[in-house]
């Protein structure tokens, strides 16, 4: 995992030092001086405890909360800016999506999410492809989500790199959070599908992945080796499969049907990298073993079509896994057509419409996702010296008539229309 | 209808020799009165009644009013429904659901083929649908055509076949369906004879209707002097139910000059149209609401704009722009670009956009009653109408409500407390794919 702070020290990300320096420059974000806000809750949902009647949360200048509480016990510094809301949350995180690099227009110009000249290419970084004024980041922001997981997309065994960011900012370099979070893998069918049958089955395209994961450790092994001698000549793509071995970069793995849920869990425990489980359609039929290998899951968006290797899906799945223990994310994924991306905060409400707790169906969309990328020091709760990150709603936040009638991201206020 | 009568009543009774359904049998029989009491009515044709009985027999509605309003006959089976809500059943004017298919690649204009002659009662979709709350849906065949073919109006009964979900009396002399038309983009594709722009699109249309409306001219006057027809052509003659308003034109439309461009046709044309999705509704209510040709609006909620070029400016404020101009507005699955078990939330999206409840719960119903010329069958719980109705354990626009029981014509087709029901309502292994479980048996071995 790769935070921001530590991307301009290591070469491996960012390549050449000159580089390294031009994004570290790019990542400061400086919070403006009115960055200064508090929020009255009627309900305050901070994620961290039960949720608070009459609560107030104040963000300071550096963008950080600064004290989060009941209104008898929290003093509103003067001259700050007050905003009001019968519920607020803390900002939504958004487990997996590819808005950014997927746009709105479904036109090839807008489509960065899935390079198909090649199965696997784990070397793709999504920084480099992401467009920080795409309409659905906006759209996304408006409704809620703070943080996004985004990058790109299923549909090859290994399509690239993922990233966080922040739903802000003209460009990747405000936007960024953590520039290298997972890389994106596929199991099943669209795979042969996207690759004119390269591989052509599933097994095959285990095969591969496998070879790859081989190269990866001897390429390792010879780094190692040649501590004292030449290095091996740079391989980008072993590179950032070996910080998958280091169990540094985590493999989100795209895997509905039970034979290929079973085959991320299989090429895990070979090689040792961190697997999340994306998708999981059929993640119902395999509780224990799930459980067992204590992986996270980022399950499928409650409303995502029940058809291809998701056709056995359920609306309950969500429930299902919470109540077996397992923790779970909420996602808006990727869609081919129309929407072009889901909303998180209507997955998340039908998750709980079909028996998913409420306060769980609010921890899928915030403080689980916030543990699932690593950055539950900075977002995902409302405590002090967090992100002051917030979202405020005219009721439950799950209620179809509810609208969100405000967003703040560290201190800013960069939405206050209702929708 | 071609079908026998009796083989829906045959598809009934053997659903309840199976133990695992252990309904109360009198709730079943279609000709013993049936009262609902208690339940919140929202009854669409008049204010909504807090505590309200239904009676229903003979397959329609024989009375509806407050529980002390209403006298339920004494040979009645009468069924507790307090804490409930009861409206109609919902209405689905655009849907794809039936595994059919339309007008094929040959050609852009495809009025003589219907959808009714590939769709299939079992496919997952009906009882998926039903698990919405759906009774009566607009089977759309397409798209990707200016014209896909003829659609059918059916309902989601207990059926074996495609005679038991039909609405017309006679599936080759009635008005079974309307017709699909489409522009904007859809209709563009690279092959030949296909339009590769707007106003091409336009032509070919007109063209055709011309045809249309001189094989007309040919038949009326062949009719004055008493000759020979001209010899039959079923392209045109769909084309002239289309022209004379009895088949009504289902109209694929995003963009507002797109908009434009159809209500041009109807009125030019005379034929009666209902703009179906309508993406940029809300930058054309007002000639929308204004053009006589018409029917009303039928509106798409998607989670968000774009997709495709043409629903680049969707906004969930539609609805609202719509009702305020004045016109008629429904509300569409288009299953399955949205799937039919979320319908009620179409209608709630657009009340969080500024809709009115009563213009959204009427969209859900009576709007697309009208849009398929069934408004004196369906669409409202009103004496002497379809005993179509849904059961829900709440309102109808709250996230947490769930459809508990789907009744069409007196028989309960979904009920949420039957494990089959249940696995349609929600999903599970084997219930996707059509044939793999179906109605009445193998789904025992899923579960």
């Amino acid at each position: 995992m790769s935070r921001v702070p530590s991307v301009a020290s290591k070469s491996a990300v960012c390549g050449t030092p000159a580089l390294s320096v031009a994004l570290a420059t790019l990542l400061i974000w400086a919070p403006s001086a009115d960055a200064q806000v508090a929020v009255r809750a009627g309900t305050l949902h901070t994620m961290a405890g039960p949720a608070i009647e009459n609560g107030v949360v104040v963000v300071g200048a550096d963008g950080r909360i600064q004290a989060v509480g009941p209104a008898s016990s929290v003093q509103i510094p003067q001259g700050m800016r007050v905003m009001e809301a019968a519920v607020v949350t803390p900002g939504l995180v958004d487990a997996h999506s590819v808005v950014g690099l997927a746009g709105y227009l479904n036109q090839p110009h807008d489509q960065d999410q899935l390079e198909r000249s090649n199965a696997i290419q784990p070397e793709l970084r999504a920084f480099d492809a992401y467009n920080a004024r795409e309409e659905l980041v906006s759209w996304v922001q408006r409704l809620g989500v703070t943080t996004l997981h985004t990058g790109h997309g299923p549909g090859a065994l290994m399509s690239g790199q993922t990233m966080v960011v922040k739903t802000r900012g003209d460009n990747v370099g405000q936007a960024l959070v953590d520039s290298v979070t997972m890389v994106a893998m596929t199991l099943g069918p669209e795979v042969s599908q996207n690759f004119q049958g390269r591989p052509g089955s599933r097994s095959r395209g285990v095969a591969m992945l496998r070879a790859e994961f081989i190269k990866a450790q001897e390429y390792q092994a010879r780094q190692e080796r040649a501590e004292d001698g030449p290095p091996p000549a740079r391989d980008l793509k072993l590179e950032i499969l070996g910080r998958m071995l280091d169990g540094e970069v985590h493999a989100l793995i795209t895997a509905n049907r039970v034979s290929e849920i079973l085959a991320a869990l299989r090429l895990s425990e070979e090689f040792g990298f961190s697997l999340v489980l994306d998708g999981a359609a059929e993640s119902y039929l395999l509780i224990d073993e799930i459980r067992a290998a204590g992986v996270p899951v980022i399950i499928h968006p409650t409303m995502a079509r029940h058809g291809g290797t998701m056709e056995n899906a359920t609306l309950e799945t969500a429930r299902i896994l919470v109540e077996a223990g397992i923790p779970v994310s909420m996602q808006t994924g990727f869609e081919g057509y129309v929407p072009k991306s889901r909303v998180l905060l209507f997955e998340g409400a039908m998750a709980a419409a079909y028996g998913l707790p409420h306060q769980e169906a609010l921890a899928s969309m915030t403080i689980r996702p916030a543990q699932l990328l690593g950055l539950d020091h900075r977002v995902g709760s409302l405590e002090v010296g967090k992100d002051g990150d917030l979202v405020l709603y005219s009721g439950d936040p799950l209620e179809h008539l509810t609208q969100v009638c405000g967003v703040i991201i560290e201190g800013e206020v960069v939405s206050e229309e209702c929708l | 209808m071609l079908r026998a009568p009796s083989q829906a009543f045959a598809a009934c009774a053997c659903l309840l020799m199976l133990p695992t359904l252990a309904l109360p049998g009198p709730v079943q029989a279609q000709d013993g009165a049936i009262a609902f009491r208690g339940a919140h009515l929202i009854p669409i044709a008049g204010p909504e009644i807090p505590r309200g009985t239904v009676v229903v027999q003979g397959g329609v509605i024989r009375a509806v009013g407050p529980v002390d309003g209403v006298t339920i006959p004494s040979n009645a089976t009468v069924v507790e429904m307090d804490g409930k809500v009861i409206m109609p059943g919902i209405v689905d004017t655009h849907s794809h659901i039936g595994g059919g298919d339309g007008g094929d690649g040959t050609g852009p204009i495809h009025p003589s083929v219907r959808i009714l002659d590939a769709l299939d009662a079992r496919d997952d979709g009906i009882p998926k649908a039903r698990a919405g709350g759906l009774t009566t849906v607009n089977v759309m065949p397409g798209s990707g055509h200016l014209m896909s073919g003829q659609t059918a109006y059916i309902k989601l009964r207990d059926g074996r076949t495609i005679y038991d979900l039909l609405l017309c009396d006679d599936v080759l002399t009635g008005m079974c369906g309307g017709m699909k038309m489409a522009n904007g983009t859809n209709p563009r594709r690279d092959a030949a004879g296909f339009p590769g722009t707007r106003a091409r699109a336009a032509a070919l249309v007109r063209a055709r209707f011309v045809q249309a409306q001189e094989y007309r001219n040919r038949l009326q006057a062949e009719e004055e002097e008493d000759g020979d027809p001209p010899s039959r052509d079923l392209e045109l003659e769909a084309l002239v139910e289309v022209l004379e308003g009895r088949r009504v034109v289902h109209f694929h439309t995003h963009r507002h000059d797109d908009v434009l461009t159809a209500i041009r046709l109807a009125e030019e044309f005379g034929f009666r149209v209902v703009l179906q999705h309508v993406s940029d509704a809300w930058m054309v209510a007002d000639e929308i609401a204004a053009s006589p040709a018409v029917v009303g609006a039928s509106i798409i909620m998607i989670d968000s704009p774009g997709g495709k070029l043409e629903a680049m400016n969707l906004s969930f404020e539609s609805g609202v722009a719509l009702e305020r101009a004045g016109a008629v507005v429904g509300f569409h699955t288009d299953d399955g670009i949205t799937d039919s078990r979320f319908f009620l939330r179409s209608a709630a999206l657009a009340v969080r956009a500024g809709m009115s409840r009563d213009a959204a719960l009427y969209g859900m119903t009576m709007a697309g009653a009208i849009m398929m010329d069934l408004q004196h069958r369906v669409g409202s719980l009103e004496v002497g109408k379809d005993a179509d109705l849904v059961v829900l354990s709440g309102d109808p626009l709250s996230v947490y409500t769930r459809v508990e029981e789907t009744w069409i014509e007196g028989e309960k087709v979904f009920d949420l407390s039957d494990p089959r029901d249940r696995a349609f309502a929600v999903g599970g292994y084997g219930v996707g794919g059509s044939g793999h479980v179906h109605h009445h048996a193998g789904w025992e071995d899923h579960q």
